[in-house]
């Protein structure tokens, strides 16, 4: 067994700052193990979220020397020994109080976007591989670390302009529903702020879940906008035709 | 708003937003009422997102000769005849409505060639029963809920902990609790309470439970004058996770078994074949963990305690599209790659079959206005439970106590509450700070946990569990000077646990008390001492009730059904042969 030197970072809205602790590594150990052991031995207040400790409920979301990572899912020893170990919360959300952070906004981005909405005489006979890049997007545990590393959201915290990777992923598992028959174009160009994505790709990056996010959900929602409300050719037929801006599910 | 506590008045509350508390609220607030959704953690983490192997349902899309009859035969087989028999029967009965009510809903299960929901096999069902989405099932469910139920008006209160129902007379009429976030406390009235609050896991020391599985709506119904079920059958998973140290006793889904995965020891021996030669990997959860914890304790485990599940076999390709989540936690939690090597695994706490005992058809306890669902009740699973017919359970009886608190709030006249009680609840937690040389919570909890999986694990005796009640004789002495320095209330886990452990001991002392009583060894129950199946307790259950300051310990008929009494006989039969 080793002693390595964590600095946890405590505090609330008013502030904080970084506090040592001095943990007892066991073999295979994880970030969160660590967390828990000096809850358990030196700070019974030290706040954190956790539930599943399996990476399949998203809740222990946080900066591990400034790298947004699922705690349970981060192995010491594959982290420089050299150094010490920093943990700190998810920038792009307000702290609540140490390693927790008010991620409200995301369940009200959620609310926004209408629901599955089948047809009345949907049959859900579906091919497996008419719903495999559904199921891909459906994997996402909701942990928030692509909210948390997305630039539109961290440095310039437009959230009221942009709903973020995690609620893009959910419209393209919704658009792509074989049964579904909403159109959310205009939802995703207008208040889901699609447009200002610009593809750096660093959600996808820190998805533990290994979803896809910007090839296969964000860039097709992004081609689906494209074609129905900037297509030069589509604008005429629509000036010809008298259709409205919104009429007809495209892209379905 | 009053300075000590906010008041939030509905029809309905559901305490509890896994897979039952999410259907109950649908229900509800589906028929109109005013509907709140209380919950510990944040919308969307409860644990049914761990459960990974399926929901069963006799859907028969691959074995088509699958029906409600053999799923319910099926069921009380493995619950060792001691389930109520109607809920037995509406859970397979309802089952398949409540697959296709989630498809329609959004949930997308694997299909078929054909495009249908495809099933899967697995321990103790006779057919391929379990619609599935690879091995993150249970996510699917709760996300389908979750998207269903948020577009549907059911107010949400997150990160919310309740420690108290509050009566009028004999009825609730609503709960007291704090939010975590800032410890400030909320009273919520209601007409009509659902509890749907899941497991106990974590009173032993080995489990695949969440912290927040303490067993807080077996404590708060038994508190309030309800009564308690089966609590000596607690379910332990043969398959958990025995390394590394930190991801002990993490679950190793059912399904690495279902799609062929064998169990062997080191020898080298498929060791099913000693204890179960017709099912094999897939006999009942209860066979193979008393098999891999006998093979553990006679010398054949693995390194690490446990025995070997291998996989391999199948081929790197289909392991990562079938058992996806499973690949990746041992890749990266225990350096093992699953399509190459076989798992170490060994017995977790998984699922308490015991509960608030409620009526089948529509969850009601015996107290009025308090109705519970899923993983808080006991009833449905008998001795033991199936894998599969957790999320199954969830639906159909999450629906059906729904609809019985919708009846019974209809009728009720609007919640008053007593300000005397608010403020012995609001004591109770406020007496936590303030104590001088106070207990540590987390210290007591370690002990308790040691001593339930020392004394009252798989294996079960008189001399232990003796020792086990006096041990919690001590335990509960200790807990009442349990307390925090750190005086602060804004999310505080040290805190939180001082009133978590107060629930776990009162489901520790149940679950000892009667598995000292049920002198016999059947499904999950396993006593050195009393190693056969005895006559009389095939037909009894144990309940447990609130006698003044102690637990009166009781034994009632199993609930059948004359109608059904045919389709058990014929089980019996098919089994002896």
């Amino acid at each position: 067994m080793s002693r390595r030197t964590f600095k946890v970072w405590r505090g609330d809205p008013n502030g904080g700052a970084f506090v040592d602790y001095q943990v007892e590594v066991q073999e295979g150990m994880v970030v969160l193990d660590a967390i828990h052991q000096i809850q358990r031995e030196q700070a019974p207040d030290l706040a954190c979220r956790w539930n599943c400790k399996a990476a399949k409920c998203g809740s222990c979301s946080a900066e591990v020397n400034g790298k947004p990572r699922l705690m349970c899912k981060t192995r010491l020893d594959a982290l420089p020994t050299a150094e010490t170990i920093t943990v700190s919360p998810m920038k792009t959300f307000p702290v609540i109080r140490d390693l927790v952070t008010d991620v409200s906004w995301n369940y009200t981005v959620n609310k926004k976007i209408p629901p599955f909405t089948p047809g009345a005489d949907a049959t859900f006979l579906m091919r497996q591989r008419d719903v495999d890049r559904v199921q891909e997007f459906r994997k996402c545990i909701e942990c928030f670390l692509c909210q948390d590393v997305c630039h539109v959201l961290r440095e310039h915290d437009l959230k009221p302009q942009f709903f973020g990777p995690r609620f893009l992923v959910r419209v393209a598992s919704l658009e792509m529903h074989p049964m579904d028959t909403l159109d959310r174009l205009k939802l995703l160009k207008d208040e889901g702020g699609v447009g200002l994505c610009n593809i750096t790709k660093c959600c996808t990056e820190v998805c533990p879940e290994e979803i896809h996010i910007t090839d296969n959900a964000i860039i097709p929602l992004k081609e689906r906008v494209v074609d129905k409300y900037y297509d030069p050719l589509r604008i005429v037929l629509r000036v010809l035709m008298g259709t409205g801006q919104d009429g007809g599910a495209a892209g379905k | 708003m009053n300075d000590k506590y906010e008041t939030h008045e509905h029809d309905v509350i559901i305490i509890g937003a896994g897979g039952a508390g999410l259907r109950a609220a649908i229900e509800c607030s589906a028929s109109g009422l005013k509907t709140a959704m209380i919950c510990k953690s944040l919308l969307g983490k409860a644990h049914t997102v761990m459960a990974e192997g399926g929901i069963a349902a006799s859907l028969a899309n691959v074995d088509s000769q699958d029906n409600w009859q053999t799923h319910f035969q099926d069921t009380v087989f493995g619950g060792k005849y001691l389930n109520n028999w109607r809920m037995a029967e509406l859970h397979a009965r309802e089952a398949p409505e409540r697959v296709r009510e989630l498809e329609r809903w959004g949930a997308v299960f694997d299909r078929t060639p054909e495009g249908k929901i495809l099933q899967r096999a697995f321990g103790g069902h006779t057919y391929k029963r379990l619609a599935h989405v690879g091995d993150r099932t249970g996510l699917e469910l709760i996300r389908t809920l979750q998207d269903k139920g948020i577009h549907q008006g059911i107010d949400v209160f997150m990160e919310c902990t309740i420690t108290r129902l509050l009566k009028d007379g004999d009825r609730v009429c609503g709960a007291f609790g704090y939010w975590r976030e800032t410890g400030r406390f909320v009273v919520f009235k209601a007409k009509a309470i659902v509890l749907a609050t899941g497991g106990l896991g974590r009173c032993y020391k080995i489990t695949s439970n969440s912290w927040e599985g303490t067993g807080d709506g077996h404590a708060l119904g038994f508190d309030a004058g309800a009564e308690l079920l089966d609590m000596e059958f607690v379910q332990f998973h043969p398959t958990g996770m025995v390394w590394p140290p930190g991801v002990q006793g993490l679950l190793v889904t059912e399904a690495v078994r279902g799609e062929g995965g064998m169990l062997r020891n080191n020898k080298g021996e498929r060791f099913m074949e000693k204890y179960d030669p017709k099912r094999m990997e897939l006999s009942t959860r209860d066979v193979v963990a008393r098999a891999i914890y006998t093979e553990v304790k006679d010398g054949r485990g693995s390194p690490h305690g446990g025995c070997f599940l291998d996989i391999s076999h199948r081929g790197a390709e289909y392991v990562k599209k079938k058992l996806p989540s499973m690949y990746h936690q041992f890749k990266e939690l225990a350096d093992v790659d699953i399509t190459r090597e076989p798992m170490e695994v060994g017995p977790t706490c998984h699922y308490a079959m015991g509960g608030l005992k409620v009526a089948a058809d529509n969850g009601a306890t015996g107290v009025p206005g308090l109705y519970a669902a899923g993983e808080c009740t006991g009833g449905m699973n008998g001795a033991n439970r199936l894998g599969g017919n957790s999320l199954s359970d969830l639906l159909v009886f999450g629906r059906r106590a729904g609809m019985g608190a919708v009846e019974y709030a209809r009728a009720a006249p609007a919640p008053k509450t007593d300000d005397v009680e608010i403020e012995i609840a609001a004591a109770e937690m406020t007496g936590f700070f303030g104590r001088s040389n106070p207990e540590d919570p987390y210290k007591l909890h370690l002990d308790l946990q040691n001593a339930m999986q020392g004394l009252v694990g798989i294996f079960r005796e008189e001399k232990d569990l003796t020792a086990a009640i006096a041990k919690l004789e001590e335990f509960k002495q200790r807990a009442k000077n349990v307390g925090v320095v750190d005086g602060q209330r804004m999310f505080n886990p040290g805190w939180h646990l001082c009133r978590d452990l107060r629930n776990m001991l009162i489901c520790a002392e149940a679950i000892t008390r009667a598995a000292l009583l049920r002198q016999e060894s059947r499904g999950a129950h396993s006593r050195i001492d009393f190693p056969k199946y005895d006559d009389y307790w095939g037909e009894h259950n144990i309940v447990i009730k609130k006698g003044g300051q102690t637990m009166k310990v009781e034994r009632c008929s199993v609930v059948k059904t004359a109608e059904l009494q045919p389709l058990v006989d014929d089980k019996k039969a098919k089994e002896k042969k």
